[in-house]
């Protein structure tokens, strides 16, 4: 089975930490469905999970009983290579880019880390307001073909 | 010590003279670096001469798992013990490379390396 441009994959958790790895098992599988190489699945799998600790911390404020919906998808077009999409939809406060902009890493300090690692470890990075409150941040992540990955 | 190892993250304490290795395994996440991060307070608290942290029980590693281990770096500094950490897996040791803490903590490929250090 693939996962084909066309049939995303919702589905919705609450702020609950002891979710994360229920959604980072999905998301490995999601992966691996469409093709992402082995090489950069685990900075997938890390991005999407940073995104949900920023949005338990700061969207939510740490309260566990809030929803937040993920959606993952695969978009292709004739001109371009196809990307893995990851939409994760919060209800919570917007939190100031400010707020969540990565830090200078030579400052060595707890925290401050999760925007950095998703930029990192993704092709794009996107925070936008949602409609009816709330925000919409968008991951995406080329899916190389095999044959460039070969030597 | 009891009570320290055993539940959550850190799995057992073994002391070698003055250096406490601390072994720990599962994920570190937002949901259990709340309980690592304390238990290496505790073992800190008992002011080893050094404190290397066996990872190579750990599969998965977030930020909040590397702050905590930030803080008890910037813990153990300032009541002059060592710390060093050890066996890391590849995945773990990626979000290291990523976020250059690679270069703040000393690393190793292997406890006895760890325990070898000056």
């Amino acid at each position: 089975m693939k996962l084909s441009p066309g049939s995303p994959i919702r589905m919705t958790v609450l702020s609950v930490p002891s979710h994360l790895p229920v959604v980072r098992a999905a998301v490995e599988k999601v992966c691996e469905l469409a093709g992402v190489d082995e090489q950069a699945i685990g900075g997938v799998v890390l991005s999407v999970d940073e995104a949900m600790t920023n949005i338990i911390r700061h969207a939510y404020d740490g309260r566990g009983d809030q929803p937040i919906e993920i959606e993952l998808s695969v978009t292709d077009s004739a001109d371009d290579a196809p990307r893995l999409r990851i939409c994760l939809r919060d209800f919570g406060r917007n939190v100031a880019p400010a707020e969540i902009r990565s830090r200078e890493l030579d400052d060595v300090r707890p925290g401050g880390l999760g925007v950095h690692i998703m930029q990192e470890c993704m092709d794009s990075v996107t925070y936008e307001p949602a409609e009816g409150g709330g925000t919409r941040l968008t991951l995406t992540k080329r899916i190389v073909a095999q044959e460039e990955l070969l030597p | 010590m009891s009570g320290i190892a055993g539940k959550g993250p850190l799995k057992a304490i073994r002391w070698i003279e003055h250096v406490a290795v601390v072994d720990v395994a599962g994920d570190i996440d937002l949901n259990t670096s709340p309980e690592f991060q304390q238990g290496l307070l505790r073992v800190l608290d008992l002011r080893p001469g050094k404190l290397v942290v066996n990872l190579s029980g750990v599969m998965y590693m977030d930020s909040s798992g590397v702050a905590s281990l930030v803080k008890m770096l910037s813990r153990a500094r300032r009541t002059g013990a060592a710390m060093c950490l050890a066996s890391m897996t590849d995945r773990v040791r990626d979000i290291f490379e990523i976020t250059r803490l690679d270069r703040v903590f000393d690393i190793y490929p292997t406890e006895q390396e760890a325990l070898a250090s000056a």
